[in-house]
């Protein structure tokens, strides 16, 4: 059976059931294409089990974050719900609006979704069995969104749906009425429902422990996409609702991807009157990112590591495009399975045990890639020459050195990240933000090469040690507090000394009330000096020999302790910030090829074909195609000539004047005299190649048929050669 | 993770809303960093063709430095690795630059210049008598002649322009012309009021210059295009990259030879004899493709394993994709359930791609009232049974039936399906533009590149280009069947009406048969008794799109047959066999 027809587009394909083999597993696709299979199955496990721990690991954190808003978003609803019990007047009049909840998510539409799952999901447990949940997409009409919304509530699909739709059907007019009418229906069962649970019927399942229990659990719809509805619809539903109110006790969420004004663009005043609105604002993505970051990239608990350029590129992808989370996350699964797919080394890439183990049953194979690696063969270079003879030769003492590597692999690990975040801790509050405002950003100039060596370092430490004594000792005792769940060796001791410096910074506060009028004796006194008339030239003069007499001055105590605490940051930094590239066995760890990443996530299709239109040779490795920059040879594929030819066009492209053009081209390019006589008239070849080359184009979008002038096309793209 | 800890982890954090000033901000301070510390990939950004230093030149001009630092490092930020595979590929700059006047003869010319293989001339093939279309401009037709590639071009510019303009046009474009040439005009062009004598030295100036910075191409351009006459009138506006941009852009007119294919021996080919050329053709570059396809199939497992992950796989690149997605299906898909969807079909529907899921993928017999609830449909039975694995292979997801927005959201939703697994192919260069990030999110799409440089030659069967002759047999055959099915009296009505067209059919001035001169024929004819009954008639024929009635500037329906003389003048042959 062939997929090729003229009357058909669509072609079914079911397996046969007689002869049907066992399909392919997950894992035997993983093992097909990779490299070095024989470790593959426990790569493939290693691969799956990190990928499920960091997916439940994003997903508690999603959780957590949104737990703030969407908590308010509950006590909202109660807070409705048990308003409408009360018999004063003033919650009698608010009963008459539909309370209703804006919810502010910003503009990474794609990460949605999950919000309002956990959110309805919340509401289910905790406040009122009846949600339903309604995206614009499905709602076109207000009888859609109307039957959508008794859909879910109810639970009961088609027998609202035929009466109303067998109503509809007779007259468009009675539209309104077997709307209304289904709306009532709604009240009925509503009342059925609160009724039986009154009564307490043990059976029913749906109303699980209502804590607060009013009695009437609010009936809640959400509107998924606020802005993707239609005006009418939406308006048309409120209205409706608002009658209903007192019968129903209803409650809307609006999600709101924009800006709150959105409603009053949406809703005239007459509508969003009968609307009770409280604002609620949601984490922004920025910041949900960087949680995300700091849970899954920033801590050593996750063997699997990016390198700096893939950082670069999720990162970019979220800034420049996105901001969604959703797939930076996507970003990361593509990285992983790419990284165990690609390198047999991965194998190691795992809990610390696991990893010994897995080093002790390497291959012969395996343990001359790891020969192999960069990052090895470096370590190798700075060993005694007997040593270098045994890494090369012998295999049981090659796992044993690798086993050591791993552990200090693993070490550096510990001590990198709260490194890094003490670093960020003290730069991250000065001006202009050197090492800038995000941790993160941090962490890609650590991966990329030397921090220290960075002029923004050296800019921020000038800076630190300018800094006030208070603001130096709170951001040191938040170092001390990162240090402290730290379990390393290094880090514990590294923790003793700043706490002893914190310690002296403390003595100096009673030290120093002691000696202190001296000291302000010795900078006032040229201060004094200035207090007599003076003009401009005097002062400059003054405040310059302040400034010497300042430098060559003894530092204060509180000045060299300063620096002592700088020293030990630095020393810190210089110990445990070196990019990863410098450690060894990094390769095992740091996925590192960006392109790959960009290539899936981040694709171009339109620069993709016209490289390829513009130059062939890349593609096809042909010695006749190859040609120098910019131009294209004359042997080249039909559709690249005639590309090229077009490129010389303005607007309109005469056909015949191209076809001549491309004849030319073509009849050289065979070899032709293109002077003599016979090239003159287009052979019928030529003509059809040339209608290939056009149609194709056409298909790529880069002409289109336009009737402005005869056997002329339009051309769909700006600009050439 | 404990929630204790998770809690402490939380309460050093800082949480705060951030707005989108900021958020703004933040960025452009990412960039700064960005730029500071990719210093090695700065190369990557240099514009390398000529087009592109001046599309840059212009981008300055207006202001728009900012804009232009944003792209330089957005492409850094986002290509950082290119060198890094060690391509050299078509940087931005030169895909989308700015739209250019271009002269009647620069297609000839790269055409020749395209065909000169080393050593060896070649003049067009045209007759040489240059026919441009009415200029609407001297100074047009001017450079339109005088143009011998890039370099003399540049230097008339240089001379003329304005001062102020000139300093503004950044140096790369100064820096290809020799300084000597330069300096002359240097001294001149502060007066540029009192043009004409100096305009007249200018001319010299050019003449000279023309000749001696000459292309190889000297003797063929000159041959072409040499109508010293029209020179002289022409000075005023010399190209400038601006002012060449707003020409551009300025007027509509496009000056194009007025040359039709008529001019060839055989104007028009019909597809049959289309499809038998091509075929005798033999393909060139065969062992190549074959490799690239080879190349690709490599991927085909890892594929698989990307779609059973939840990805769908979208490839993309020149060259039908369809012989490749048809062997992935093949060897992959053997055991599996599969729908193959030709997106490029002119009729595929979303309805079609949703029956064939229901009714024969998933062999539901029935009905649904909308696509939504043949969706929903469909994801609760692929939700009930999660051991059902579904694969969809779509030709062309851009197809021309599938661009609408509703298809693509319909296809978004079943491709979030967790068992229902999506590989598409895609080729037009406007084509992700199809997808809001909410859909490309729940597309979840990797890119594959897969340039095949294969012959679109299914995916363009169904076009009706402009160079084939259309036989007219498939609307033929369509007339001749309606017709049967209606009764005599219709079938005369209706031959009445192409009779009439044909009669006219010479007169350019035929709008069509008006109503009620119709009606007189056909009673006439005792076709109908009154002119609801022709009412009635011709509302048939309109619904089976035989005629299209148009208003007339007098308020009187006009009638005509949609179909053209040839077809017409075959079937009332056919029907008088008959």
């Amino acid at each position: 059976m062939t997929t090729t027809s003229v009357s058909k587009g669509c072609f079914v394909f079911k397996p046969s059931a007689k002869k049907k083999k066992k399909t392919l597993s997950l894992e035997d696709h993983f093992t097909n294409g990779c490299e070095g299979a024989d470790n593959s199955e426990i790569r493939f496990k290693l691969c799956q089990d990190l990928w499920h721990k960091i997916r439940a690991d994003t997903e508690v954190l999603q959780d957590e974050l949104n737990r703030k808003i969407l908590d308010s978003l509950l006590d909202f609803t109660r807070k409705c719900s048990s308003t409408r019990q009360h018999s004063d007047w003033a919650s009698q009049m608010r009963a008459s609006e539909i309370p209703t909840a804006a919810l502010v998510l910003g503009v990474n539409v794609p990460d949605h979704d999950m919000t309002f799952q956990s959110l309805s999901e919340l509401l289910q447990q905790s406040v009122t069995p009846h949600v339903a949940s309604v995206q614009a997409k499905e709602c076109g009409a207000l009888k859609h969104l109307m039957k959508r919304v008794l859909e879910r509530l109810m639970d009961t699909v088609v027998t609202v749906d035929d009466e109303e739709e067998e109503e509809t059907e007779q007259t468009s007019t009675q539209l309104h009425k077997s709307v209304h009418c289904s709306l009532s229906t709604l009240c009925d069962w509503y009342n059925a429902k609160t009724m039986k649970s009154k009564t307490g019927t043990p059976g029913k399942k749906r109303s699980s422990p209502v804590r607060d229990d009013p009695q009437q659990p609010p009936v809640v719809i959400i509107f998924k996409d606020l802005e993707a509805f239609n005006p009418k619809v939406l308006q048309d539903f409120i209205l409706i609702c608002s009658r209903y109110v007192e019968r129903l006790p209803l409650m809307f969420i609006f999600g709101i991807a924009t800006s709150p004004s959105t409603i009053q663009h949406m809703l005239p005043h007459s509508v969003s009157s009968l609307l009770c609105i409280e604002l609620f604002q949601s984490l922004s993505c920025t910041q949900h990112l960087a949680t995300v970051i700091d849970k899954l990239i920033l801590t050593p608990q996750f063997p699997f590591k990016l390198n700096g350029k893939v950082m670069q590129v999720l990162m970019s992808i979220f800034l420049y495009h996105d901001f969604s989370v959703r797939n930076f996350i996507k970003g990361v699964q593509l990285a992983l399975l790419e990284h165990f797919h690609s390198q047999p080394l991965s194998v190691l890439c795992c809990k610390k045990k696991e990893a010994l183990l897995n080093v002790m049953q390497l291959s012969h194979h395996d343990l001359e890639s790891i020969r192999h690696l960069l990052s090895f063969r470096r370590y190798v270079e700075k060993q005694e020459p007997q040593e270098q003879l045994n890494l090369f030769r012998d295999d049981t003492h090659l796992k044993e050195v690798c086993q050591k590597l791993i552990k200090d692999l693993r070490k550096y690990h510990k001590n990198y990240y709260p490194v890094l975040r003490c670093l960020h801790t003290l730069t991250s509050s000065l001006p202009r933000y050197p090492l800038g405002k995000q941790v993160r950003e941090l962490h890609l100039i650590c991966l990329e090469k030397n921090v220290w060596e960075n002029e923004d370092y050296q800019t921020a430490m000038k800076l630190l040690k300018m800094l006030a004594k208070d603001e130096l000792i709170a951001s040191l005792q938040r170092c001390v507090e990162i240090l402290q769940p730290v379990k390393s060796k290094k880090m514990k001791k590294a923790l003793v000394e700043l706490e002893e410096l914190l310690a002296k910074f403390k003595q100096l506060d009673t030290v120093a009330a002691e000696t202190l009028p001296c000291v302000e004796d010795c900078i006032t006194s040229p201060v004094k000096n200035l207090q007599k008339k003076t003009d401009l030239f005097q002062l400059q003069k003054t405040l310059l020999e302040m400034n010497e007499s300042r430098r060559a001055k003894k530092l204060s105590p509180f000045e060299v302790l300063r620096n002592e605490a700088l020293e030990f940051i630095d020393g810190l930094v210089k110990s445990h910030l070196s990019p990863p590239e410098s450690q060894t066995l990094n390769e095992v760890c740091y996925y590192s090829s960006s392109a790959t990443v960009r290539r899936h996530l981040n694709a171009t299709p339109r620069t993709s074909i016209q490289a390829a239109l513009s130059s062939p040779y890349y593609y096809l490795q042909n010695e006749s195609l190859k040609t120098e920059d910019g131009t294209v040879s004359n042997a080249a594929p039909d559709i690249c000539i005639a590309y090229k030819l077009h490129l010389e066009c303005g607007r309109l492209i005469n056909l015949y004047d191209w076809l001549e053009a491309y004849a030319t081209v073509v009849s050289a390019a065979e070899g032709n005299n293109p002077d003599s006589d016979n090239v003159r008239k287009v052979e019928e070849v030529k003509h059809a190649r040339f209608i290939q080359a056009v149609s194709e184009l056409e298909f790529l979008g880069f002409i289109k048929s336009t009737k402005q002038k005869t056997d002329h096309v339009a051309r769909l793209t700006w600009g050439g050669c | 993770m404990s929630r204790a800890k998770l809690a402490k982890v939380m309460s050093v954090l800082e949480v705060k809303f951030i707005g989108d000033g900021d958020a703004l901000e933040h960025i452009v301070d990412k960039q700064e960093g960005v730029q500071s510390n990719s210093g090695s990939v700065q190369k990557m950004v240099t514009f390398k063709s000529p087009a592109g230093r001046r599309a840059r030149a212009d981008a300055e001009h207006d202001g728009d430095e900012n804009g232009l630092l944003d792209e330089q490092n957005y492409i850094q930020a986002l290509g950082t690795e290119e060198d890094e595979e060690g391509m050299s590929r078509v940087a931005g700059s030169s895909i989308f630059t700015f739209q250019k006047v271009k002269r009647g003869h620069s297609m000839a010319q790269t055409a020749s210049e395209l065909a000169r293989t080393p050593g060896k001339n070649v003049t067009f093939s045209t007759t040489p008598n240059v026919e441009p279309s009415t200029p609407t401009r001297t100074g047009n037709n001017h450079r339109g002649e005088s143009r011998t590639p890039q370099r003399k071009k540049k230097v008339q510019f240089v001379s003329t322009t304005p001062h102020r303009l000139r300093k503004r046009l950044t140096t790369p474009s100064i820096r290809s012309d020799s300084d000597s040439e330069l300096s002359p005009s240097d001294s001149g062009e502060e007066e540029d009021e009192d043009g004409v004598e100096e305009q007249q030295t200018f001319k010299k100036e050019d003449k000279e210059n023309s000749k001696t910075p000459r292309t190889p191409s000297k003797g063929l351009s000159a041959a072409l295009y040499k109508t010293p006459a029209k020179k002289s009138k022409s000075t005023p506006d010399q190209p400038s990259m601006v002012e060449e941009y707003f020409e551009a852009h300025g007027s509509s007119k496009v000056l194009t030879s007025d040359r039709t294919l008529e001019r060839l021996h055989t104007p028009k080919l019909d597809r049959e004899t289309l499809v038998q050329l091509l075929e005798g053709k033999p393909s060139c570059y065969s062992e190549e493709i074959q490799q690239l396809h080879n190349k690709h199939r490599k991927h085909f497992s890892k594929w698989m394993l990307q779609l059973q992950l939840g990805f769908s796989v979208l490839v993309y690149g020149l060259g039908s994709k369809k012989a490749l997605l048809e062997d992935f299906r093949v060897s992959q898909l053997g055991q599996e359930i599969h729908l193959v969807v030709n997106g490029f079909f002119p009729s595929i529907t979303l309805k079609s791609i949703l029956n064939a899921l229901t009714c024969e993928a998933l062999e539901h017999q029935g009905s649904f009232r909308t696509p939504s609830d043949q969706i929903q449909y469909i994801s609760q039975t692929l939700k009930d049974s999660p051991d059902l694995h579904v694969y969809l292979l779509i030709h062309n997801i851009d197809g021309l039936m599938l661009r609408g927005e509703k298809t693509q959201s319909a296809l978004g939703q079943l491709a979030s399906l967790p068992n229902l697994h999506l590989v598409a192919s895609l080729d037009h260069i406007n084509a992700p533009l199809v997808w809001d990030q909410f859909q490309q999110s729940q597309f979840n799409w990797l890119w594959w590149e897969c340039v095949t440089f294969q012959h679109y030659a299914e995916e363009t069967s169904y076009e009706n280009s402009l160079l084939v002759q259309q036989t007219g047999a498939l609307a033929l055959s369509s007339l001749t069947h309606v017709l049967r099915s209606l009764t005599p009296n219709a079938r005369g009505i209706f031959q009445l009406l192409v009779k009439f067209q044909l009669e006219n059919k010479d007169n350019p001035s035929y709008t069509g048969l008006s109503f009620q001169d119709f009606y007189q024929r056909c009673r006439e004819a005792f076709l109908v008794n009154s002119d609801l009954t022709l009412r009635t008639q011709l509302t048939e024929f309109r619904d089976h799109k035989l005629i299209r009635t148009r208003k007339g500037a007098d308020g009187v329906e006009y009638l005509m047959v949609a179909v053209d003389a040839s077809t017409l003048m075959d079937f009332l042959e056919n029907e008088e066999g008959d």
